[in-house]
């Protein structure tokens, strides 16, 4: 192990490394510590200048609630759901398809067609921008969630079918083999053989694809406006020009708007990770 | 059971009967199963990569007709445009400086590495700024940094130094921009190192070990050379990251102050759909000269990962 574990180390290094483990983690929390301290606090702090002192009084149930009663944002959250759990369901079930195809099947091309999912997924956004925003309004789904989810799983299925290829990849060849010295169809070797497999695959999917979509901004920006389809990163702005300069309530609705993707993380951290290390070991 | 042992192929040609797609099954299959993904993917990605060229050789308001115009929007781009090389720059800055999360993240990583108890809440915790969108963490810095109200001046005045405004002055808005989107970056580096700190051989580390190497030549001949996977998967996201910036900057500054935090996917975007009027052509230009400074890399890693494919074929 790299590197010496700490058992083999000194006693004052050990000791030192105890004591240093929290202190570093509150320096790096710092920033995210500021907001989630002004989100408790009551207005008079702000107007006193009582910014770093401790809260006069504490405010979570207050300004919290106003978040939730007195704003737009729970009809952001909601958007956001609604845009971000048709693309998942969208992109993972598209991409298992490709995935197959391109992890099991030799044909000519094959290596070709992956490689060009790999590159489109790391074009910048911006030359698709135009075209993509012309087709939209063209289609009539310019501000409305099915105009996002569409272009979200398309775009996403480039990035998802590099996963589920080399997941595919890896599984025993055999397998497939012996399913189809048996006769089976070869759909059903899909469905029955390969999918179950994938499950792993398609959980550590599941919950970055979620995180991506529930943090877009750019697209969310250039194919939706006002809150009948925007999803809460573009509605943060909307909500902060509501409460202009009120640090307080400004904080409590970033922290909402950060729940949702943090919360799958803390649920689903082994897949998460699994899913965003893919290839980091040979 | 003899039957059952056949190739597939065999089986097919024995039996004549079966219909066409049966017959063809193992070379029709792929082509079903990737027709959806293929349509998707063309329509809203590869094909509106060409039509931007097309679409930057025009003048066009993004409603009416388009006006050929050649190349006069890459001309006024690259010879006439104090905003473009403004952005260019700061696109270098980030480039540069975005790398800096590869040598923090494996710091940390480096840190982390132990197994005490309660390790894997602080391994958690310290990756957690990743998750978090960039719009919130761009909201977060940008409080952080305010000049009265923010953390970072109200420490700075504690401990007798001047306030700064960073976000209001235009030498410094970009480079506290990017330390902005250094700390998620620095996170998901981090986490892909301690995933391949997991993986490096024990033995190995060992035997260099009882040949005396220690500190930072164990690291940098032992245990880095084990790591280049993972460098590979942090250079590439680190280098698409920063080349994508656009959250942070529409956050935090907006572009401003007097335009010098602008980036060129920013500067497209604002472009494309200003208030002043829509000038997608102009966009689109730039956006192509962009896709062009990406290409370089993407070319770099795509031959990277195909050399890799050869290798597992062999």
């Amino acid at each position: 192990m790299f590197p010496t574990p700490l058992e083999k180390t000194s006693r004052a290094w050990q000791l030192t490394y105890q004591g240093l483990l929290p202190l570093a983690l509150l320096f790096w929390l710092l920033p995210l510590i500021a907001v989630a301290v002004f989100s408790v606090k009551p207005d008079a702090d702000f107007t006193n200048g009582n910014y770093w002192g401790v809260p006069s009084s504490f405010e979570l149930i207050s300004n919290y609630g106003r978040v939730f009663f007195d704003s737009d944002m729970p009809r952001y959250m909601l958007n956001s759901v609604l845009i971000t759990v048709p693309t998942v369901i969208g992109a993972v079930a598209l991409s298992c398809m490709t995935g197959f195809a391109l992890g099991i099947y030799r044909f000519p091309g094959n290596l070709l067609i992956f490689f060009l999912f790999i590159a489109g997924n790391f074009v910048p956004f911006q030359i698709l921008m135009v075209p993509v925003r012309d087709l939209t309004v063209n289609l009539g789904l310019y501000d409305t969630k099915l105009g996002l989810v569409l272009f979200h799983i398309a775009f996403q299925t480039g990035f998802c079918t590099l996963f589920m290829r080399n997941f595919i990849r890896a599984l025993p060849y055999p397998l497939i083999e012996a399913a189809r010295v048996e006769g089976v169809a070869e759909w059903r070797i899909f469905v029955f053989v390969v999918l179950p497999l994938m499950k792993p695959a398609i959980a550590a999917l599941c919950v970055l694809i979620f995180t991506f979509i529930w943090n877009d901004y750019f697209w969310a920006v250039v194919l939706t406006q006002g809150p009948d389809a925007q999803p809460v990163t573009a509605g943060i702005t909307a909500f902060n020009s509501q409460f202009r300069a009120a640090y307080h309530m400004m904080s409590a609705g970033s922290i909402v708007a950060a729940i949702p993707p943090v919360a799958m993380f803390f649920l689903m951290q082994k897949h998460f990770i699994a899913g965003l290390t893919l290839g980091a070991v040979k | 059971m003899a039957n059952t042992a056949l190739p597939a192929s065999e089986a097919a040609r024995l039996e004549p009967r079966r219909g066409w797609y049966r017959r063809n099954e193992i070379a029709l299959t792929p082509w079903l199963f990737l027709v959806p993904g293929i349509a998707m993917f063309s329509i809203y990605v590869i094909i509106p990569i060409f039509q931007s060229f097309w679409i930057s050789l025009h003048e066009w308001d993004g409603l009416g007709e388009m006006t050929w115009v050649g190349t006069a929007n890459y001309e006024r781009l690259l010879f006439d445009d104090r905003k473009f090389t403004v952005s260019f720059w700061n696109n270098v800055k980030w480039l540069v400086l975005y790398l800096l999360a590869i040598p923090m993240g494996l710091f940390i990583a480096l840190f982390l590495n132990q197994t005490v108890r309660g390790i894997r809440f602080y391994k958690s915790m310290f990756f957690f700024p990743f998750v978090i969108s960039q719009v919130v963490v761009g909201l977060v810095f940008s409080w952080f940094y305010l000049p009265r109200e923010g953390l970072l001046n109200a420490i700075l005045v504690f401990w007798g130094f001047e306030p700064v405004n960073i976000l209001g002055d235009p030498s410094l808005a970009t480079y506290g921009i990017i330390a902005a989107g250094l700390w998620p970056q620095t996170a998901y580096c981090m986490i892909l190192y301690l995933t391949g700190l997991n993986a490096v051989d024990p033995e190995q580390i060992e035997a260099a070990r009882l040949d005396g190497a220690k500190g930072w030549k164990m690291l940098w001949y032992v245990v880095l050379p084990q790591l280049k996977p993972a460098t590979f998967i942090a250079f590439v996201v680190t280098i698409i990251g920063a080349l994508r910036s656009f959250d942070f900057i529409a956050v935090m500054t907006n572009g401003g102050p007097f335009g010098s935090t602008r980036v060129l996917s920013f500067y497209m975007f604002e472009e494309s759909l200003s208030e002043f009027g829509f000038r997608m052509g102009y966009g689109a230009a730039i956006a192509v000269v962009l896709f062009f400074i990406m290409l370089v890399f993407i070319a770099y890693f795509l031959w990277s990962m195909w050399r890799d494919e050869k290798e597992a074929r062999r």
